[in-house]
């Protein structure tokens, strides 16, 4: 560390900055400007040129990065739960309550490998569960497929099944119509803004808030894109019940259905084509197996019950004229479905909701110029051939001389570990993250399984799940079980489940230390996800301030727990942090574009898009061949053929995707006692849990939180209609509730949600419950994951459904 | 010697609050003499957003707003109070010097457009400087600027015609936030937002969206200045409506009784479902 001021470089899942440091304090960050003689790429439409601007143009929370920093909630020193004493009694029922001792580093690594030891020895390796989240501070040499894996493959552990939280309904329908496993049955994105922009007439946004959610790592590159799309004059439709932070600045119109039932409106659309022949027939009959047990089922003749938009009506609250008048647009106008991993697709029987949205794009010609499955803050022009990792790629594991491989065949599933712990044993379907093939979605899977032992000890990488799960009281009760001998927790601040663990590593933030990776790059289960960025851009991410207190990088905490465990040198290899960097950039082709040195020297490198560079549309591949896709009959499937073969009967997810109403709709017999219907889609301001805690800025933004009485209160947005009936003015404090659960919210009277919704994000990073310790205690940090349901999409499904939620509100007087 | 100007374009701004949120990074923790002391962690907004929700339940907008300190050329808090500690650079920076305003809380209260906020640990009033420490620096332009994502900040030399300020003036409709307040800021805003009426038309007979439908809009002063036709939703927006007071509408359409709607337009206003019966 200098006294002078120094420009360095890192990035974080909102993008890449320049950190400015002098001494051992951050200045200030800002976004990546480059250089003047930097010329990014033109998309010419008639006689107008869009070009991108010349910097990286970055998320809100990013900006506010130096204050996790220096954090007054930061994990200081390696602690030990003061009524934790692994010789005598550990108490597991205090966790929640008890409070916190210092250790030295020293004693910490002593307790972990000793307890990893004699957990293995007596249990058996499988004894030992490790839990990550779903994204980690950015960085491919440390992040979980690196740093984590490469630890655990070492010592041996159960495997933690993630459900694709991100895809759900998604994940469980689209494969089954058009193959793309490898892609969890995702759409490709290549080249579609300048597809959307050349040729789309119309964009609509079914479950869609890009402004929002950013492309997942693209910060804000896409937000120009939609300001272009406005200029040409293209109409922009949002189907949400809530009028989300795209659509209150770009909705030509907002169309609003309740909660749950876009099934339904997906139908009506469907039944106006067939009834007036608005469909591209040819298309269907050259591309597409099934259509006749489709038409059937949209016409009546299976159920005697034509899907008519008056039909709809009663289900959606959407007026039958409006879908008439949405579909006759859809059918006459060149039109884009804008749509990317959406709440809707987070709701029961959401996989057949999906599966007929994209069966609505193969009538129309998906592929066709202008008509395709857009995010609309991906696809970007970019030369995807030049192969980086990205953070799914595995860092470490890319170049080390020995790549471990965890020996151990026991799993358990992320959404049901509360259950497995708490009463075991369990039953599911596929590993999660099905994306082999699509024969996984059907496997069963056991825990524990046969012969093996049940899970003693948790280790907990980061992350929180209180937050983000569903129904996460469940949590809460399963950490305290007597089953669980110990818990580690490695993280950088106190979150709400670290002050459930007994063992606390206090783990430094990316800023204080180096790391290399390319934006908003995951690849693996997101194929080019960089295609969200405007141009590929590689940061050498350094070691911008010392880390603070006695916390540690990942990596040397893994480094300095396997050394207790007689696995140091073969987790290290000898091996620095920066020669880790040095090895992954020099075994990737990034030096065809720069050295090694002058990259880690600039910090970063930014590509122009080559000269000749021709855009290949996704899905104009199939649109000319008419086959190849990875399905049965290498055709889109209307009849999806797998589910025909593995689970016949199940009415929950027939072959023809079908309307059925939400197990937790407006409809239930709940909805008597809880009739609000609540969604909660991710944070806007944030990313997942990262920041709320200790963002304080964020505090002052009234979209996030809100100041009253001296708390900064989680905003829940209600109807001025139904905060009429219940008595509730703008600005009181509510309790939201149902069976589940309570948390007390900041009441936001808005028309932007239809009357019988309510509106909160999920993802408060602040667990702060009235009654410490207590599973079931009236949350007022604003963790709505306290009240959304456990239940999977559908019994072979196991997804989450976190927006099939019913609760009542009241006025707190408490 | 420039003549700096910020240019907002209301239009091209989506709420994002990374201006709000640089502006805090530069300024908590950081003293830049002579030019300003530290802002506190919270509860200061040298530039703020106003939102504002418009509309009802379903044609809603939001707008939104970034107001930071307008660099007046008659800056109300350079006098009184200010007189003496708050003065003016010759490219326009208006600066409060946080030595000789000390104490001096009057001056929190001079400004009409509040943007002053008074530091009660340090005794001292503070506001936007334009990152002027940075601009002598080199910087092209301030923080909040330079966070953008979206060209709705612009920022240059007015003087400048290649500059993308003095670009961006020449296609836009330009004019100051509370003209009526008289101080002349060099804060400038593109495509303000007046008042919108909105309807969407329903054919009674058959229940459909009344597409095609002509609408037209009488000022107060009797004058038809707009006209057109409802979209294929049989809805119709007219923007931009200057003043408030009371509006004609007129709807007709082929076969359909032609209704007259009267309108006493005090804010936005969306008439809702507007049925039209057959002749």
């Amino acid at each position: 560390m200098t006294d002078h001021e120094q420009i360095l470089t890192s990035c974080d899942n909102g993008g890449p900055i320049w950190v400015h440091v002098k001494g051992n304090r951050i200045l200030r960050i800002r976004p990546i400007v480059y250089d003047d003689s930097f010329k990014p790429w033109t998309i010419q439409v008639g006689n107008r040129s869009f070009s991108p601007l010349k910097k990286a143009t970055v998320a809100p929370f990013t900006l506010a990065g130096r204050l996790r920093v220096d954090s007054p909630d930061r994990v200081g020193y390696p602690m030990k739960r003061a009524d934790f004493d692994p010789e005598k009694n550990r108490n597991p029922e205090n966790r929640g309550k008890s409070g916190y001792e210092r250790i030295s580093w020293d004693q910490a690594f002593d307790i972990v490998a000793s307890e990893i030891k004699r957990v293995q020895e007596r249990y058996g390796k499988e004894a030992i569960l490790g839990l990550t989240s779903s994204h980690q501070m950015w960085g491919i040499s440390q992040y979980r497929f690196s740093s984590f894996e490469r630890f655990f493959g070492f010592v041996g552990g159960t495997r933690q099944l993630h459900n694709p939280d991100s895809w759900e309904g998604f994940h469980w329908g689209l494969p089954h119509v058009w193959g793309f496993y490898w892609r969890l049955g995702m759409a490709e994105q290549y080249d579609l803004l300048e597809d959307a922009l050349k040729h789309s007439e119309m964009i609509v946004y079914w479950s869609n808030d890009p402004d929002s959610t950013h492309g997942l790592y693209g910060g804000q590159e896409s937000a120009i894109w939609r300001l272009w799309l406005k200029e040409l004059g293209k109409t922009q439709v949002f189907i949400d019940p809530f009028c989300n932070y795209t659509a209150v600045l770009f909705a030509d119109k907002w169309i609003a259905p309740k909660p749950g039932t876009d099934a339904a409106l997906a139908l009506a659309i469907a039944f106006v084509w067939l009834d007036e022949g608005t469909y591209d027939r040819s298309y269907v009959e050259t591309h597409t197996v099934g259509f006749e047990r489709w038409q059937d089922y949209v016409l009546g003749k299976e159920d005697g019950i034509p899907k008519t938009p008056r039909w709809a009506e009663k289900i959606t609250g959407v007026s039958a004229r409006v879908t008439k008048a949405l579909a006759h647009m859809w059918a006459s106008k060149t039109t884009m479905l804008g749509t990317w991993w959406g709440g809707a697709a987070r709701s029961a029987y959401a996989h057949e909701w999906t599966r007929m949205i994209l069966l609505l794009q193969a009538m129309q010609g998906l592929g066709k110029p202008g008509v395709n499955i857009w995010a609309v803050a991906k696809g970007a022009p970019q030369d995807v051939s030049f192969k980086f990792p990205g953070y799914t790629a595995g860092g470490m594991n890319l170049v080390a001389k020995e790549v471990p491989q965890n020996p151990v065949k026991q799993s358990i599933y992320r959404l049901l570990i509360p259950e497995g712990i708490l009463n075991p044993p369990i039953h599911w379907k596929s590993p999660g993250f099905c994306g082999q093939s699509v024969e996984q979605q059907f496997e069963d899977y056991i825990y524990p399984l046969p012969g093996h032992s049940e899970i003693k000890m948790i280790y907990r990488f980061g992350g929180s799940y209180i937050g983000t799960m569903t129904e996460t009281n469940r949590w809460v009760e399963a950490y305290r079980s007597p089953k669980i001998e110990c818990i580690v927790s490695q993280v950088p601040w106190w979150e709400p489940e670290t002050k459930l663990s007994d063992i606390v590593l206090p783990v430094c933030t990316s800023l204080e230390r180096c790391d290399v990776a390319e934006w908003a790059s995951a690849q693996g289960y997101i194929p080019d996800s960089q295609v969200a960025c405007n141009h590929r851009l590689f940061v050498y991410q350094k070691k911008c301030v010392e880390p603070r207190f006695e916390s540690k990088s990942d990596y040397e905490i893994f480094g300095g727990v396997a050394e207790r465990l007689g696995l140091g040198d073969r987790y290290t290899e000898g091996n620095s942090e920066e020669d880790w960097i040095r090895k992954i950039v020099e075994a990737s082709p990034l030096k065809e574009c720069i050295p090694f040195e002058e990259f880690k020297e600039k910090g970063y490198y930014v590509m122009p898009l080559p000269e000749g560079y021709k855009p290949k549309p996704a899905m104009r591949w199939f649109y000319e061949k008419g086959e190849g896709l990875a399905t049965p009959s290498g055709k889109i499937e209307f009849f999806a053929s797998s589910l025909h073969k593995h689970t016949p009967d199940d009415k929950e997810r027939p072959p023809i995707p079908h309307y059925i109403p939400s197990w937790e709709g407006p409809d239930s017999d709940l909805a008597r006692r809880y009739p609000l219907q609540l969604l909660t889609p991710h944070p806007r301001y944030d990313f997942h849990t990262h920041n709320d805690a200790h963002s304080f800025w964020l505090w002052e933004i009234p979209g996030h939180r809100i100041i009253k009485d001296s708390y900064t209160w989680w905003p829940i947005r209600i109807h001025p209609s139904d905060a009429r009936t219940r008595g509730i003015q703008d600005r009181d404090i509510v309790k939201v509730y149902n069976d589940r659960g309570a948390v007390l919210c900041i009441a936001v009277l808005t028309e932007r949600v239809r009357p019988g919704t309510v509106h909160s994000f999920e993802s408060c990073g602040r667990y702060d419950p009235l009654e410490l310790g207590k599973p079931n205690a009236i949350d007022r940090g604003g963790c709505m994951n306290l009240l959304t349901p456990a239940r999977f999409i559908s019994k072979n499904a196991p997804g989450m459904a976190p927006n099939s939620c019913l609760v009542q509100i009241e006025k707190w007087e408490g | 010697m420039a003549r700096y100007g910020l240019l907002i374009d209301v239009t091209r701004c989506n709420g994002c609050y990374n201006c709000q949120i640089a502006c805090k990074d530069e300024f908590f923790e950081n003293h830049y003499p002579p030019y300003s002391l530290p802002q506190p962690g919270t509860g200061h907004f040298w530039i703020r957003i106003e939102e504002k929700e418009r509309g009802k339940y379903p044609w809603v907008k939001v707008t939104y707003t970034p107001i930071p300190c307008m660099h007046c050329e008659n800056a109300p808090c350079m006098k009184g109070d200010g007189a003496g500690a708050v003065y003016r650079r010759k490219d326009g920076i208006v600066l409060i010097d946080p030595e000789k305003a000390k104490g001096l809380k009057g001056i929190v209260d001079s400004c009409p457009y509040g943007v002053i906020y008074w530091n009660n640990e340090l005794k001292v009033p503070q506001k936007c400087t334009l990152c002027a420490h940075l601009l002598d620096k080199g910087w092209k332009e301030p923080r909040c600027v330079d966070a953008c994502p979206t060209l709705a900040l612009r920022f240059g030399d007015l003087d400048d015609s290649n500059s993308e300020i003095a670009k961006a003036m020449a296609s836009k409709n330009i004019e100051h936030l509370h003209p009526e307040f008289g101080t002349n800021p060099r804060v400038l805003y593109a495509n303000y937002p007046k008042l919108f009426i909105a309807g969407s038309l329903v054919f009674g007979d058959t229940d459909e969206c009344g597409e095609g439908a002509s609408v037209s809009l009488w000022t107060p002063s009797g004058v038809e200045v707009h006209h057109q036709k409802a979209n294929s939703f049989g809805d119709f927006e007219f923007d931009n409506v200057g003043e408030q007071g009371s509006y004609q509408l007129k709807i007709s359409a082929e076969g359909y009784e032609t209704k007259f709607i009267s309108v006493d337009l005090k804010g936005d206003i969306y008439l809702e479902e507007i049925v039209l019966h057959r002749r």
